[in-house]
């Protein structure tokens, strides 16, 4: 394009000013990038869950246990594919800030209703035929460098407490992008034959696979019904609710994070606006000789809109490449502590259409105010 | 031909009738031009003198469609400006006129042949053909050598010759110059003049020019005071200008 070079030069004739403005967009969208994925990893649970499956848990509370006899009776409901059940099992590896999540599976089921976390057939032949057996995600079993064969000991924090060992006989790996792969899996029997007596025979809740997502809600009232007025009354949700509802226990984190995600754009918009108004003032004169020579206003308002748009995207660049690097890292460190953080594409994509916007609104104004300058008055001032 | 009355030559290059130009300060009305003619030939060199705010810069903004006057016309080639719209207005400037200012008024971020580019940016021409224009209006102002340079690297004289070459290489109808030469010394001044003469001379331009200084304004062909708004007075002083423009 013809006009490239003179906006090119528009653009790096203040050098410093320019590393600034840019490394303000680049700091905004690496902050963007990271809420977004932090959201992102929050609200994931909802977003990926499958949507037929269904969560039962205690009526009163998750913590509160429900019976394992209910397996069969849920089973036998029109509609259910399988039922699994699952205990959490909250202990500690070697310290307390490596956390991961660890859950008493039954394996009898397990593969059934997560279908998408994949283990090779000959570890989970392993592992059913080893009574201390393990399952850990990839990135768990990557964290702490473990290895199929290891032995892994960790101390319980609930269920009696004491040292426990397991045997990592494989390694899951989720087949969808976001899928949980920190999880750690073992033996519903070691499970039992540990604990004390008041916890046997108890599963924290029931995850029931179904034949249709049409029969959820009919199968979910159904479920509550059945078990209505016992001494273990039931709360049945789809999988998307469940997650839901476990993610608003830590508040009201979407709020949080467009509130700082608001705050981080207007404030950027504030900068460079305000840059793009310097800019375009301390060029009056400039941009009135373009005007007299023969450019046409839009034209004016097109060379400021370029610089402004140029500096967004190359900014927004900038600053998204840091987070495609940074976020992984720093997602290995808060491993535990927060879901996987991931990067998607459509964030990428929603991160630069923010700084395209905020590079245009930024330009807008000292774009009309050039458009609008009178060449005699721009003249009369130089 | 220069001539300041109205019944001037039809078949002028440039022509003026009526021109009207107030302005409003303060809500006072303060009128710069009154009911002013003027003719000007093709290749006619004319110098408008006058104390300040007599309205010199004025005219000129108004001959070069830079403002519109409140009453009256100007026609260029045939051309009615005073009725255009803003746009065609720009591209009229951009085909007819080139602009020679006091300050040069270079963009100081773009080399010598990039800012003598700029006016034909607005054309079709390709790139080697915009490069072989500018090459012939730095020559013509006698700084093929600088082309490269930045306006920071180059004397008030040589800015203003760069300022020249921009005016002239798309070719334009007429060149305005406002004070070319207010802000050089006089050796500075000297060879500027002896540049626009050139341009009239060899070059067949048609050149309006705004100036306070007299040695200046005697190297055109026809020299225009202006007083209070009005063409009062003409001096012709070359014998190259035709006889009988002045009122």
């Amino acid at each position: 394009m013809k006009f490239s070079r003179l906006i090119w030069a528009n653009l790096t004739r203040k050098k410093v000013r320019l590393l600034l403005t840019l490394g303000s967009f680049a700091v905004a969208l690496f902050l963007f990038a990271f809420l977004a994925v932090v959201r992102d990893a929050f609200s994931r649970g909802g977003g990926i869950a499958s949507a037929n499956r269904l969560v039962t848990i205690n009526r009163v509370s998750i913590i509160q246990s429900l019976p394992l006899s209910y397996r069969d009776k849920i089973q036998n409901i029109p509609g259910v594919q399988s039922v699994t059940h699952d205990n959490w099992f909250g202990a500690v590896y070697q310290d307390e800030k490596n956390f991961f999540p660890q859950f008493v599976i039954d394996p009898e089921n397990q593969r059934k209703v997560y279908s998408e976390l994949v283990v090779p057939d000959d570890q989970w032949g392993n592992f059913l035929k080893d009574r201390q057996g393990a399952i850990a995600g990839d990135s768990t079993a990557k964290r702490f460098g473990w290895k199929i064969g290891d032995r892994i000991p960790l101390k319980a924090t609930a269920y009696g407490g004491g040292a426990w060992e397991f045997n990592l006989d494989g390694i899951y790996h989720g087949t969808r992008p976001g899928d949980d792969e920190t999880q750690f899996w073992f033996q519903w029997d070691y499970f039992e034959e540990r604990v004390p007596q008041s916890f046997k025979g108890q599963a924290g809740w029931y995850t029931v696979r179904l034949n249709s997502p049409d029969d959820a809600l009919r199968v979910a009232k159904t479920i509550d019904a059945d078990f209505a007025n016992s001494p273990y009354e039931t709360k049945t949700d789809t999988e998307s609710a469940f997650a839901e509802n476990w993610v608003k226990q830590f508040g009201n984190i979407e709020l949080l994070i467009l509130s700082i995600g608001s705050v981080v754009f207007f404030t950027l918009l504030l900068v460079t606006g305000n840059t793009m108004a310097i800019s375009v003032r301390e060029r009056t004169g400039e941009l009135a000789i373009l005007k007299a020579i023969g450019f046409r206003d839009g034209s004016v308002l097109f060379f400021v809109l370029a610089e402004a748009l140029a500096i967004a995207l190359v900014g927004g660049f900038v600053g998204l490449g840091l987070a495609l690097l940074a976020i992984p890292i720093l997602g290995q460190s808060m491993s535990g502590m927060l879901p996987p953080l991931v990067i998607s594409k459509t964030m990428l994509a929603t991160a630069l259409g923010f700084a395209l916007l905020v590079g245009m609104c930024s330009g807008l104004l000292p774009g009309i105010g050039a458009m609008r300058l009178r060449v005699v008055d721009a003249l009369r001032r130089i | 031909m220069v001539s300041v009355n109205a019944d001037g030559n039809s078949k002028a290059l440039i022509q003026v009738r009526g021109l009207n130009k107030t302005y409003r300060r303060g809500g006072e009305p303060i009128q710069v031009l009154q009911g002013l003619n003027l003719d000007v030939d093709k290749g006619d060199f004319v110098a408008f003198m006058g104390p300040s705010g007599s309205g010199k810069t004025t005219l000129l903004n108004l001959l070069g469609g830079l403002d519109v006057p409140t009453a009256g016309a100007i026609s260029v080639a045939g051309d009615e400006i005073t009725h255009m719209s803003s746009g065609r207005l720009t591209e009229w400037r951009a085909r007819h006129v080139g602009f020679v200012f006091q300050m040069y008024n270079l963009v100081p971020v773009l080399t010598a042949s990039q800012n003598v580019e700029l006016p034909l940016l607005l054309t079709r021409l390709s790139r080697s053909e915009r490069k072989a224009h500018v090459e012939a209006a730095l020559a013509i102002v006698g700084l093929q050598g600088r082309a490269d340079h930045f306006p920071r690297q180059l004397s008030g004289g040589q800015e203003q010759r760069v300022a020249i070459a921009r005016a002239v290489v798309s070719d334009p109808t007429f060149l305005l110059c406002d004070e070319p030469t207010g802000d050089l010394d006089r050796k500075s001044a000297d060879e500027i003049m002896a540049l626009i003469e050139e341009l009239v001379r060899q070059h067949k331009k048609t050149v309006l020019m705004v100036t306070h200084d007299p040695v200046v304004a005697a190297r055109a062909h026809t020299v225009l005071h202006l007083e209070k708004g009005v063409l009062v007075e003409a001096a012709k002083s070359s014998p190259g200008a035709a006889a009988g423009g002045a009122a």
